[in-house]
């Protein structure tokens, strides 16, 4: 079984909502993650391996929405 | 047929409620047109404003405590449901996160935060008025205008505003596990609230002790650690504790009756120690037996001169723990009780307002609805 068998979907959305950290237009759109392990940024484009730059740990996490939340206190 | 006048006693009687060890007796009120044959109960002015007294036991800020004379339950319990729920005040009502990676999650802050007690400057809350809120989709049957509510304008909503972010301290020593020293801002408190004036509102929540701000700044809102952020913008508005408790101005108010302890017959030596053990301090004391009283021939106290008698203090600091009852050696020598028209009033106020403003308030409320009440009932008669 060959993980790069794997096609990631074509059609993806291009408005610059969709890659937080600012596009890098020759290299497709970058997001940001931070590290399980050590809490540092990490920039990953299409295809980059999953893994801290950093520490090298491999679990990173998405940050939270920039949106607003709207919530009743109640 | 000339009514015969109401002895004391019988007054005294009428107005007491029974507490016995597991009944409590004569629980309504008898003053009422008719109930006793011949004689006058019609309800006057002249007659409940010379029989009503007001007494004043403490008057702190935030904690009064007064009784009301000579009025009928209904009328103490219309003060102290106003007071819970029907008092207007200020209180967090909308929360929007922009960001939060704090562990409490977005709407258990947002409960917390509503909960937290404001204060201003007290013209500065009057002259705010109410933000009809935006209902929700369950109230179908409201017209259409009613559906939009009412939008955010500086005279109706404040805005207040928490942004703060967890970082490691400078200059710590190893090994250190206390995390006051290790992080900056690992806890955040009410007193992190921030207020901002929109409008006209810094005219009437002037600084530096106008501004709203939580009544107690150290109420814990959630705990940081390094990296975590909180960065949220909250809206304020009028409420009554009938929509919701955050709103409620007391915590709580509550009455209760006057107690009375009648010893019937005299409780002595031993026994009036273990009976004045019975009660709260204070509300039982110990005389000696006068030699008056023991000269009496063929009385209760004949020839006991010297001995300590139990004798009623102060009932006002009993909590009618019944206590005494269980026990067989005061059995027939006491009778418990409440007066039934002496309502003993404990206002706590979570801090908005102060106590005693606010019972005056609930009072300004019921005369408001009875003047609504009566200017219905005219136009029905038109």
């Amino acid at each position: 079984m060959s993980r790069e068998a794997y096609a990631p979907p074509t059609l993806q959305p291009q408005g610059s909502n969709y890659n937080s950290a600012g596009a890098d237009l020759q290299a497709g759109p970058t997001t940001q993650y931070l590290c399980g392990h050590c809490n540092s940024k990490v920039q990953l484009k299409k295809g980059d391996a999953i893994r801290c730059k950093e520490c090298g740990h491999r679990v990173l996490y998405k940050e939270r929405t920039k949106r607003m939340v709207q919530f009743e206190a109640r | 047929m000339a009514p015969e006048p109401i002895s004391p006693e019988e007054a005294r009687r009428r107005k007491i409620v029974g507490v016995n060890a597991e009944t409590v007796t004569n629980v309504t009120s008898t003053d009422f047109p008719g109930h006793y044959p011949g004689e006058d109960h019609t309800w006057s002015l002249e007659k409940f404003t010379e029989n009503f007294s007001v007494q004043y036991h403490k008057n702190a800020p935030h904690d009064a405590v007064f009784s009301l004379i000579g009025l009928d339950a209904s009328i103490a319990n219309a003060f102290r449901r106003i007071l819970i729920a029907e008092i207007p005040t200020l209180a967090i009502e909308q929360v929007f996160v922009h960001n939060n990676t704090s562990i409490v999650h977005d709407e258990v802050l947002a409960a917390r935060l509503g909960l937290v007690p404001l204060t201003a400057n007290r013209s500065g809350l009057n002259w705010l008025k109410y933000r009809r809120r935006i209902p929700n989709d369950d109230i179908g049957d409201a017209r259409e205008e009613e559906q939009k509510g009412e939008g955010a304008t500086d005279t109706n909503t404040v805005v207040l505003k928490l942004q703060i972010e967890c970082k490691w301290a400078e200059g710590i020593k190893e090994g250190e596990t206390d995390p006051n020293k290790l992080y900056v801002n690992s806890n955040v408190y009410a007193k992190h609230l921030v207020f901002e004036p929109q409008g006209s509102q810094s005219k009437h929540f002037p600084e530096p002790d106008g501004i709203v701000r939580p009544v107690n700044p150290d109420i814990l809102l959630a705990k940081l650690r390094p990296g975590q952020v909180i960065d949220l913008e909250m809206f304020a508005v009028k409420g009554i504790g009938a929509d919701h408790a955050k709103f409620s101005p007391v915590a709580p108010a509550t009455y209760r009756l006057l107690p009375t302890i009648d010893i019937v017959s005299p409780i002595l030596g031993n026994d009036a120690k273990k009976f004045a053990r019975c009660f709260p301090k204070g509300v039982i004391g110990l005389e000696y037996v006068t030699e008056e009283e023991s000269d009496v021939m063929g009385g209760e106290l004949e020839g006991k001169a010297g001995e300590e008698k139990a004798v009623v203090r102060n009932t006002f600091k009993d909590t009618v723990s019944r206590e005494c009852l269980r026990h067989d050696e005061f059995k027939g020598k006491v009778k418990l009780g409440r007066v039934r028209d002496h309502f003993i009033f404990s206002v706590e106020s979570t801090g908005q307002f102060e106590s005693d403003r606010l019972f005056l308030e609930s009072v300004a409320i019921l005369k408001m609805k009875c003047v609504r009440l009566k200017r219905s009932l005219a136009n029905i008669m038109k």
